[in-house]
């Protein structure tokens, strides 16, 4: 089952995804994103939006739920379940 | 000598975990909540240090950090935790071993950040708190398997409850002993880089954990309602509202009970001691300059009653969310919102808030713009003019003395969302900003920590108006009486240092006394109203209530009054709020640069104000 990486920003609401790496762009940002708990193998959701253009959102990622805006969701990228 | 034995016997530990996961529930259960804050030479970031007895006798010294997730240390207040543990800061010790704390429900989300805490060197146990929580969640921890995997100990632990603790008190006596005589176990060092580490964590919690996926936790069917886009923020609307109602509206009794005290208090100064300079400088100086400030304490007490509340039950970081899309727009983040909400009360606490913003660009911006929040210090002014100078009629629902409060406020704001702008456009380059925080789950507060927390910002405040503000009352009355009085305020020093300053305010409307109140709210912006006070030789507390107004009514203009609330807007004064400046950004670039321009802003605004208001004939 190959497929497109997508951004997590392009996740829609209530998908669930599978994170398969980061932007090589995100330079520290991937450090951030790891140490809060982004990482490989693990599924991420999304769950709701800000007002404009979806940004920020929030994702539940395993048991936590973590607020993040556009950018740094465009960091991790996934594949979808 | 026996005091130095006494002193290797302490057993040093380090609070260590993720933020909101606990440990300062477990630190106050643990040390009864009396904890010296302690301020890093240098940063004033703040880190509690509390002592404890365990059952048998044996000293403890526990260190309640920042909550931090690796080791990184990205923001200010995450490098004080880091630095804490490795024994890098000034003048503390290293701890002799680390109580690594984490909400249990996030084992599978968090366990990596144990793995880099083995690269310490120092012993480490982990408790996993809130074992209750998570086994409602359906998630359940093998102990003994993950104690392996680890290498370490792990006690479970509900951190608020005494039963839920007992266990861990227990352990400690043991381990504790282990570790004062170097024979506790080190972990073994995790091997390899952070997505390594990850990998591993994974590979445990996969062993150890198992969870059955509830439909929905009471957490998420909360959020739905409260971060839905257009619910959420009518909801944070309506907080926000029924906040400040609250801080206007219940704080009246209060008020009125603190007048009355004070003024019985100058009754019985003036009973007791005969006329004459010392009855005058306790009475006129010291009782009504104190008191004239004392008088915000319930509007203070209020305000962080709120503030304590909405952070404890974890809706403050969904506040940062559901804002971080309006601050986006000035290039700031929902990070900068806590800071500013405090700076309603105070801009020191803001300013000190900021430090958990990462971008150090963002920081600064928020930082720069705390002092335009309406901090409570310029209410006395506001309550002050506007009723003596705005009509108390009513415009439809609202009243209109109410209307120029609001409006002030807003002006405040606005001016604070185009100097972000501004700082953020111009002065400043680099970085972008971020929002990327965990939403903790909803808990009821734990009632004795928040009457603490309650407790404490009072002191703070009452601590402020002894430290800083009696001394400038005393100041205050002393140039207001000497070297002569009897030729009126001219003969005073306040009427010579205003008459040297005058011709820099003549254009913008300002008269001499309104120039020398400036001075002296240096101290604290809500001296001015004693020190006019002092200046119109008013004698008492309660005669500065009722009868001020009146008197600058008869001797201000309606424009220069109204210059005068244009100028407290911006309020270039309150010399503590520069000096915590200094402090945060380690130089002195920054304070000047905030005195300057809210200086040439509040000369401006006044400026406009006063011609704008003479055009209109109200001179």
């Amino acid at each position: 089952m190959t497929q497109t990486p997508i951004k997590l920003g392009n996740l829609p609401k209530h998908q669930t995804g599978r994170i398969i790496g980061f932007s090589a762009a995100a330079g520290e940002l991937e450090t951030r994103l790891r140490e809060i708990g982004f990482a490989e193998g693990d599924h991420v959701t999304a769950l709701h939006f800000g007002l404009f253009g979806r940004n920020p959102m929030t994702v539940k990622l395993n048991s936590a739920t973590i607020a993040l805006r556009r950018r740094e969701a465009d960091a991790v990228l996934i594949e979808m379940l | 000598m026996s005091e130095i034995l006494t002193k290797s016997k302490t057993l040093r530990l380090a609070l260590l975990g993720a933020p909101n996961c606990g440990k300062s529930s477990l630190f106050n259960a643990l040390t009864g909540g009396r904890a010296k804050v302690a301020n890093y030479p240098g940063v004033t970031v703040e880190y509690r240090k509390g002592e404890f007895d365990l059952p048998s006798g044996q000293h403890v010294e526990l260190l309640d950090l920042p909550g931090v997730y690796g080791d990184c240390g990205h923001s200010m207040d995450e490098r004080v935790a880091i630095d804490a543990v490795r024994g890098d800061l000034d003048g503390e010790r290293q701890p002799d071993g680390i109580i690594f704390m984490m909400d249990a429900s996030h084992i599978s989300t968090h366990l990596h950040n144990v793995l880099q805490a083995k690269n310490y060197g120092l012993p480490v146990i982990l408790v996993l708190n809130m074992m209750d929580m998570a086994a409602r969640d359906g998630i359940e921890i093998d102990i003994t398997a993950l104690e392996a995997q680890l290498g370490m100990p792990v006690i479970s632990c509900v951190a608020v409850r005494a039963s839920g603790r007992a266990h861990l008190v227990d352990y400690l006596e043991d381990w504790g002993k282990d570790v004062l005589q170097g024979s506790a176990a080190l972990p073994s060092p995790a091997e390899g880089r952070l997505k390594d580490l990850q990998a591993q964590a994974r590979s445990i919690t996969r062993e150890v954990v198992s969870v059955i996926e509830k439909a929905e936790t009471f957490t998420q069917r909360v959020d739905k309602i409260v971060l839905h886009p257009v619910l959420g923020p009518i909801i944070l609307l309506g907080i926000l509202f029924v906040m400040f109602q609250a801080v206007y509206t219940w704080s009246g009794p209060g008020i009125e009970f603190i007048e009355a005290a004070f003024g019985q208090l100058q009754l019985a100064v003036s009973s007791v001691l005969p006329d004459g300079w010392i009855q005058s400088l306790i009475s006129d100086g010291m009782i009504a300059g104190v008191g004239a400030v004392i008088v915000f304490l319930p509007q203070i007490i209020i305000l962080f009653a709120f503030i304590l509340l909405l952070e404890a039950s974890g809706y403050m970081a969904r506040a940062a969310f559901l804002v971080d899309t309006l601050m986006a727009k000035v290039g700031l983040n929902g990070r900068a919102f806590i800071p500013l909400l405090s700076s309603f009360a105070c801009a020191i606490p803001g300013v000190m808030a900021a430090r958990t913003i990462e971008s150090e660009r963002d920081r600064i911006t928020t930082i720069m713009i705390a002092p335009l929040m309406t901090c409570a210090a310029r209410w006395p002014v506001y309550f002050l003019i506007i009723g003596a100078f705005i009509p108390a009629t009513k415009v439809g629902l609202f009243s209109l003395q109410g209307l120029v409060a609001f409006g002030l406020v807003i002006t405040g704001i606005i001016f604070a969302m185009i100097m972000a702008f501004l700082f953020k456009r111009v002065l400043m380059k680099g970085g972008n900003s971020s929002l990327l925080i965990e939403l903790p789950s909803y808990k009821m507060p734990v009632f004795k920590d928040y009457l603490r927390g309650l407790w404490d910002r009072a002191m703070i405040f009452i601590s402020r108006a002894g430290r800083i503000i009696l001394p400038a009352a005393v100041l205050v009355w002393f140039l207001g009486n000497y070297p002569n009085r009897d030729s009126g305020f001219a003969g005073t020093y306040a009427g010579k240092i205003g008459g040297f300053l005058e011709p820099i305010f003549a254009p913008i409307g300002f008269t001499t006394e309104m120039v020398f109140s400036l001075i002296p709210a240096m101290a604290a912006r809500e001296v001015a109203v004693g020190a006019l006070g002092t200046l119109y030789a008013l004698e008492s507390e309660a005669e500065i209530e009722t009868q001020l107004g009146g008197i600058l009514a008869a001797d201000w203009t309606l424009a220069t009054a109204l210059a005068f609330l244009a100028w407290f807007v911006f309020a270039p004064q309150c010399l503590s709020t520069f000096a915590i400046i200094k402090k945060e950004t380690n130089g002195w670039k920054w304070p000047l640069v905030a005195f300057g321009y809210l200086f040439v802003l509040a000369y401006i605004a006044a400026g406009i104000t006063y011609h704008v208001a003479k055009g209109f004939g109200w001179a």
